[in-house]
């Protein structure tokens, strides 16, 4: 349903896509992981059919990003990752507006999004910018839908939100996905990659990783290890000066660190440290820790 | 735990008209300590920080911090915290060196200090190169371990974090979290609030608000044994879900 071949985006020196390569199916929940200014927003925005790529093609339905962005605009909905709804309309106002911009009437496609939208109808007369975090996220999924969408792109819609609002979302997703949507969603939240069918792994302009979460982390070629200390500084100084340590880090109340190549003696090297620690042992790894043997060494 | 709190809580409450936004917080955190303050937005977390900073008075009960106490002695507090918030924190037009100047100037550290501690600070952060570049061209992950260091370049006691970290990848988050272990190893105590669950497991000790009240407060793995729970986001929801 999304098709993304070799495409290439720069802003003066900055390359902010590298040659990147994505292919969504459609119904697919797929998840676009990646920190800050490692490219997200700059794909969103190509396939949104905001900007034009400097090359490679991109498609959507079959459609070509360039060519038929008229086509592709009927079928798309999209949420961008600042609240772009207009503050100082109702939210009933607001979802009218959306659906007249795209000439539907909201009774026409209600069913759609009357899951989401019936949460926050009991508002509908309050203006949009004095919604509470959560609800926000709410009209403006119902906006992005209004039209019938069949392809949701959706621009690190939590970010900023608390816990329950991040789940709920979450299980709205779910909702869409079980009516034929294809969703391509980016988050910062490692924690959320858990919950696509599929996801990418994005950093500085390239995707260099793709997959389910389960294979993702199978991938893992290091052997990573956990433990728990009172004195984490010391010891992650520790084994940050030991050859033996590719990578050490905290994570939580533990420490992860990795290994060159598999150690028989790796108690007696901690030991060695002086440094009180408690449930060392071997762990597997999370797309998180995935990320850091990416990242941790640039 | 055997030192005397450097934060005292008791009982205090905010009320803004008929809203309750604090009711009768009761509770200590200990020097050199990494206290997590969690909450959904509105459950009240900033309105306690607030007062906690000598910012906003309580409407009843009192809190003493570092040895002050807020209704009463508030511009002795200011002194000696530290403050840094996601939402503001540095100039975006002032360049990394400007910003230390500008700060190290508002703390009141004497040029010669000032100027010592500025090396000091590019330095452990390894950031000399950028030093005359403005914020605004300064990746999110470097300004978050800026803004940190700024806010404890006058070597306060306790430092107050109001959701610090964000949109940051996790190599960043990591590398932010180790400066928060280094200033509790250095005796800065160190309060943070957050809605991010996962930066929760990163603390001594969490307390959870939920609309203007403790419902717990204990270390991350005492909660996660207590609730039956995996993580901490997990007990968070489990308690917000209760009090609905």
């Amino acid at each position: 349903m999304i098709e993304l071949r070799e495409i290439r985006k720069s802003f003066g020196a900055v390359h902010a896509l590298k040659s990147v390569n994505l292919s969504v199916s459609k119904g697919e929940l797929h998840g676009l992981i990646g920190p800050d200014g490692s490219g997200k927003t700059t794909l969103f925005r190509i396939l949104t059919t905001l900007y034009l790529p400097d090359s490679g093609i991109a498609t959507i339905g079959g459609m070509d990003v360039v060519k038929s962005y008229k086509k592709i605009r009927r079928i798309l909905g999209y949420m961008p990752g600042k609240f772009s709804l207009y503050q100082d309309l109702t939210v009933e106002e607001n979802l009218k507006f959306f659906a007249a911009v795209f000439n539907v009437r909201v009774k026409d496609n209600y069913e759609l999004i009357r899951p989401i939208y019936s949460q926050i109808e009991p508002f509908k007369k309050r203006r949009a910018g004095a919604l509470s975090g959560g609800m926000k996220q709410k009209l403006a999924l119902s906006c992005a839908l209004i039209h019938k969408t069949e392809v949701l792109l959706l621009d690190e819609p939590t970010t900023g939100v608390d816990a329950i609002s991040r789940r709920e979302f979450w299980d709205m997703l779910d909702h869409l996905i079980s009516l034929g949507l294809t969703i391509l969603v980016s988050t910062p939240y490692m924690d959320e990659a858990a919950r696509c069918h599929k996801i990418s792994l994005i950093h500085e302009g390239d995707i260099f990783k793709t997959g389910s979460p389960q294979m993702i982390v199978q991938d893992f070629d290091r052997i990573l290890y956990s433990l728990r200390t009172s004195q984490r500084l010391q010891m992650l100084r520790y084994l940050r000066n030991r050859n033996e340590v590719y990578l050490a880090y905290p994570s939580g109340q533990s420490i992860h660190f990795s290994l060159h190549k598999s150690q028989n003696n790796i108690e007696r090297i901690i030991v060695s440290s002086g440094i009180p620690y408690a449930h060392l042992h071997q762990i597997s790894p999370e797309i998180e820790d995935f990320f850091m043997e990416r990242l941790g060494k640039s | 735990m055997k030192d005397k709190p450097i934060i005292t809580v008791k009982n205090l409450t905010k009320k803004f008209g008929h809203f309750i936004a604090n009711d009768a917080l009761t509770f200590d955190v200990y020097p050199g300590e990494i206290f997590g303050f969690l909450g959904a937005n509105g459950a009240g977390k900033t309105t306690a920080m607030r007062i906690l900073c000598g910012l906003s008075k309580p409407s009843s009960g009192d809190a003493y911090v570092a040895g002050y106490s807020v209704k009463k002695a508030p511009e002795k507090i200011k002194k000696r915290i530290g403050y840094m918030s996601q939402k503001f924190s540095l100039y975006e037009d002032l360049t990394v060196e400007e910003n230390i100047r500008f700060y190290g100037g508002i703390y009141g550290l004497k040029r010669k200090d000032l100027l010592n501690r500025m090396e000091e600070l590019l330095d452990r952060l390894d950031i000399k190169s950028i030093r005359h570049q403005i914020i605004r061209s300064v990746p999110t992950g470097w300004r978050q371990k800026l803004a940190f260091s700024i806010a404890i370049l006058h070597k306060p006691v306790i430092v107050f974090l109001d959701e610090p970290t964000g949109g940051v990848d996790p190599a960043a988050r990591r590398q932010f979290w180790e400066l928060i272990y280094e200033a509790a190893d250095n005796g800065i105590t160190v309060f943070v609030t957050t809605h991010y669950m996962d930066e929760a497991e990163y603390c001594d000790r969490v307390c959870i608000m939920t609309e203007g009240r403790i419902v717990a407060l204990d270390t991350p793995d005492n909660l996660k044994m207590m609730h039956q729970c995996n993580t901490i986001e997990n007990v968070f929801i489990k308690l917000a879900r209760n009090h609905e």
